[in-house]
């Protein structure tokens, strides 16, 4: 199957209309020697029902949320989705669409994206906000990118808690690494920023002061004194948060961050292993002009009918070229519809009570480990949203290990992606959570270590960038 | 009945439809304890939620459903942008997107629970391997101007271990043809190197004594796209690729345009160390509206050290993660890439096969010729000859007489079709780029192409109906200097 439409009859009078004998003909201006001449060697076409054979046979070979409870998160969590959400956002005028260049006939495009914009600012508290960035490690480092813009010249450094996604962080470091840019770690004090040392690490020089709220070990960051620590010494302050979170706490616009971003998967985009997923990014309106990425306005049309167009593209890599502020041309546009539709599902009330559901439950499966002989809260005395630490008698792989036989992902070896926090086991609690799932995972991971004699079992072999800052 | 046109009223927001109260979704009721939020959250807790509108579902569906028919895809009609390659999206890759087992995946599980994805992905890399000739793939950028970065990343961390010695000066430019992508010089930019354009020729190709000119003990990579913006093969790149490689440099694919050559050559035979891939142009998957899309990067062997990690490796029947590669610039992406984009490519790749991949060049170039020839005698057509996957025209003589590039784009709205990429590449003065790609008929190219012959009479017969263009829309040509002056990017309780 090809999808090409041609019988052999239009193949013969196009290439007479073109003056040409054969297709081959057509690549003449191909010098011989470069023409391929065997044939690729890739398995060999097939049907429509086979490719869905053979894929559902891959995807069987997973085990994989929806079937099974997940308490992982680390960055991708699994939240509920709305019926209406794909239902509405696989419609095929929006799947099949560019980006929307000729506005005229994409209204619908550009007026789900000005709506989406409407909605990250009013997550997020601030007054403007792009169309969509890559993911939120992307984001991240946009967001850091555009701190540096913003900022006088002579500061080039930016300031990153440890509290930020390892990930992210690794992404940020792989970023800047062409630049002039030093980053700078300061200290993490019982799961949240050592605000001493924040104050000693944050100068003249520094450009920004970057951190993630709920942070990466699911705790509350003291953002109003990290912020207050950064304004004092004149550096901007970058904030990446989890858009589900902003439905029960403080929004980072309203505490004085300079710019906000984060990653937007919760808001009804399915985990598929990490992508496609959402980068946003938000500023103040003045800054507009420094922001990466594409972005919508409203205007009106010649008869004064309000109308929405790719607005500020000065700003972009087509009419800028090396000048740009980012080279984004293509974004993650869809999942920002899906995104959109979701926030509208949910609503006002919705999203509140998710946030609550997320955090009670959060809560519940805390007290339900801690209680377990030999289980603690990693960090006491930390307000957490939907994800906590917990220190474990036993190595978290083997916990994960014992609870995916009683068909339960587990939680996430914090030190598979941050070496510091090594033992540490990372539990995710979102709405979807049951108690008595809860209650479940709680009664596996006391059977293992009732049961145990403590000799040390093979570790998974699981992956991890296991970065030291 | 009032005097309102349902076809053009405008679309209320989303927000403008908020009652108080009104919810499209709920949640079975809490099953835990429910603790005081003070207590758990004390000085963190928000006053008042974000203000997301109150609808019903209806609303929810009613709304977006509006809006998706004030869109234009590929499913609705001729999509000619050219650069962007508007195939058809086979709706077997939606379904295999979102089988569960996929779509219901975290990143972060255990290697022994994803095996099966870890295969797609290894077999994605293998099947991208083969068709470019390149050593190795990663798959993590999320779109081509996001591998162009990384393999400007990887070209910058090369030359950084190779070392110079002291009279060396750093090599921190990339050459790049005046006809290129805006996005090869922003990404160049990005990662720290000097732009240092490169002229084009008589016949449209790269200056090759420009080139040799430019090309130094400084270059780091020159930026080559192949077949180039104006649709038309590089004849010269293994020369090219030499100039190059003598001067020490790299040589960097933009393969936005590999559609043109599926099968029929590799870009590893033409002297290229990095390739990008656009999987939402070549390999079918759907644009979005803008994106998601995926731009995995191809290298050679000298490049293979600096991968992004994790990559995926086979042993025995086994997949894993390789995250242990010192040389590595690092991640581009938190994860693993648009994941659901591969699933998709990958589909489409065991669909065509090896003569369905060769079979999408040749009909794809068929059709930008039979374009080319249909049109020539009513437009400037600056490059007559054969082209590869797109033809450049020219509206310098509708110009003449008033009637722009822009106003003729305009005008195809109005006959149903979406226009063809205009003002690009900059180096062809009023620039109408037509991609016809493989999968539209030759009926559909002649309907096409008669209407581009209507708006050429209309031009000399009538220019304000093409001036004024569109008529039919749901709105007229829109304030863009409005838009930037008087900002509105969010909307606002008024």
């Amino acid at each position: 199957m090809t999808y090409i439409p041609h019988t052999p009859d239009d193949i013969q009078a196009m290439l007479a209309a073109v003056g040409v004998s054969r297709v081959e003909d057509l690549f003449s201006t191909i010098p011989e020697g470069l023409r391929f001449k065997r044939r690729l060697d890739l398995p060999p076409a097939e049907s429509e029902i086979e490719v869905l054979r053979d894929l559902s046979a891959l995807a069987d070979r997973n085990r994989a949320a929806g079937s099974t409870p997940s308490f992982l998160g680390g960055g991708v969590y699994d939240h509920a989705i709305p019926s209406v959400v794909p239902a509405l956002a696989g419609r095929s005028e929006f799947v099949t669409s560019y980006t929307p260049y000729q506005a005229e006939i994409s209204q619908g495009v550009l007026q789900t994206i000005y709506e989406f914009q409407t909605m990250i600012c009013e997550l997020t508290g601030m007054e403007a906000a792009n169309a969509s960035l890559y993911d939120g490690g992307s984001a991240t480092a946009e967001g850091a990118m555009m701190a540096l813009r913003m900022a006088a010249d002579d500061r080039h450094g930016i300031v990153v808690l440890a509290g930020v996604n390892p990930l992210y962080r690794r992404v940020l470091a792989t970023y800047v690494e062409g630049l002039p840019v030093e980053i700078v770690h300061p200290r993490m004090e019982s799961g949240t920023a050592d605000l001493a040392d924040l104050g000693k690490r944050v100068s003249q020089k520094t450009a920004c002061v970057l951190v993630q709220y709920p942070n990466w070990l699911g705790n509350l960051e003291p953002l109003r004194e990290i912020i207050s620590i950064a304004r004092e010494r004149g550096a901007l302050v970058v904030v990446s948060v989890d858009p589900v979170a902003m439905g029960l706490l403080k929004r980072p616009g309203g505490l004085g961050a300079d710019i906000v971003v984060g990653e937007g998967q919760g808001l009804g985009i399915p985990m598929s292993g990490g992508g496609p997923a959402l980068g946003f990014l938000a500023a103040r309106m003045k800054d507009i002009r420094q922001m990466p990425g594409r972005i919508v306005g409203a205007t009106v049309d010649t008869e004064g009918r309000r109308g929405y167009v790719l607005t500020f593209q000065t700003r972009e890599q087509h009419i800028r070229r090396a000048r740009a502020t980012s080279n984004i041309c293509t974004n993650q546009a869809l999942v920002a519809l899906t995104a959109t539709i979701h926030m509208a599902a949910l609503g006002k009330g919705g999203l509140r009570e998710t946030a609550v559901q997320c955090a009670q439950k959060a809560r519940y499966a805390a007290d339900r480990l801690s209680a377990i002989s030999g289980f603690s809260l990693a960090f006491s005395g930390v307000s957490f949203f939907k994800e906590f630490a917990v220190r474990t008698p036993v190595r978290p792989a083997v916990l994960n290990r014992a609870l995916a036989k009683a068909g339960i992902i587990g939680g996430l070896d914090a030190g598979t992606l941050d070496k510091k926090m090594k033992g540490l086991w990372l539990i995710a609690v979102t709405e979807k959570r049951t108690k008595e799932e809860i209650d479940r995972m709680a009664e596996v991971v006391s059977a293992v270590v009732s049961k145990r004699k403590l000799t040390p079992a093979r570790a998974f072999p699981v992956g991890g960038p296991g970065i030291e800052n | 009945m009032p005097d309102i046109d349902p076809r053009t009223a405008p679309v209320p927001t989303i927000f403008e439809l908020s009652r108080p109260g009104r919810r499209a979704f709920r949640l079975p009721s809490l099953d835990v304890p429910n603790r005081s939020l003070d207590d758990l959250f004390g000085g963190h807790l928000a006053e008042e939620p974000p203000a997301l509108p109150e609808v019903s579902e209806v609303d929810v569906v009613r709304h977006y459903t509006k809006l998706s028919t004030r869109s234009y895809g590929v499913d609705t009609g001729f999509y000619p942008l050219g650069s962007c390659t508007m195939k058809y999206n086979p709706k077997v890759n939606e379904e295999a997107s979102r089988l569960a087992g996929l779509a219901g995946v975290h990143p972060l599980q255990n290697e022994d629970d994803i095996q099966g994805l870890l295969e797609l992905l290894y077999l994605l890399e293998r099947s991208l391997c083969e068709i470019s000739g390149m050593a190795r793939v990663t798959l993590q950028p999320a779109a081509g101007a996001h591998g162009e970065f990384t393999a400007m990343l990887m070209i910058r961390k090369a030359l950084a271990e190779r070392g110079r010695s002291p009279e060396e000066k750093p090599r921190r430019i990339v050459l790049i043809p005046d006809s290129a992508h805006g996005t090869n010089p922003a990404s160049a930019a990005i990662a720290g190197f000097e732009m240092v354009e490169v002229k084009s020729d008589a016949r449209g190709l790269v200056d090759l004594g420009d080139l040799r000119k430019k090309a130094s003990a400084e270059t780091a990579a020159f930026m080559l796209t192949n077949p180039n913006t104006l649709g038309l093969f590089e004849e010269n790149v293994l020369e090219i690729s030499r100039i190059i490689h003598e001067a020490g440099g790299f040589m960097y694919l933009d393969g936005a345009n590999m559609n043109a050559f599926l099968g029929v050559a590799r870009p590893a035979e033409m002297g290229f160390d990095v390739v990008h891939f656009n999987l939402h142009k070549t390999f079918s998957t759907p644009h979005g509206g803008g994106g998601p899309g995926a731009g995995p990067v191809g290298v050679a062997a000298s490049l293979v050290p600096y991968l992004p990690v994790p990559m995926v490796e086979k042993e025995g029947d086994r997949y894993r993660l390789d995250w242990d590669r010192p040389k590595s610039i690092g991640k581009v992406h938190a994860f693993y890439g648009n994941v659901g984009i591969l699933v998709r490519a990958y589909a489409y790749i065991r669909t065509l096969g090896a003569d369905g991949l060769r079979r999408v060049a040749e009909i794809a170039t068929l059709n930008a010729n039979y374009l080319r020839v249909k049109l020539r005698g009513r437009y400037h057509l600056p490059h007559d000859r054969i082209c590869q996957h797109e033809a450049v025209f020219s509206a310098r003589n509708q110009a003449a007489r008033g009637v722009k590039a822009r106003d003729i784009a305009k005008r195809l709205l109005d006959y149903g079709f979406y226009a063809p990429t205009v003002y690009f590449p900059l180096v062809v003065e009023e620039a109408m780029m037509i991609e016809p790609v493989e999968t539209e008929s030759k009926e559909e190219i002649d309907r096409f192409c008669e209407a581009m012959i209507a708006i050429a009479d209309e031009a000399e017969k009538n220019p304000d109906v093409v001036r004024n263009a569109p008529h039919t829309t749901p709105v007229r040509r829109l304030d863009d200097t409005r838009a930037v002056r008087e900002p509105d990017v969010r909307w606002t309780r008024r």
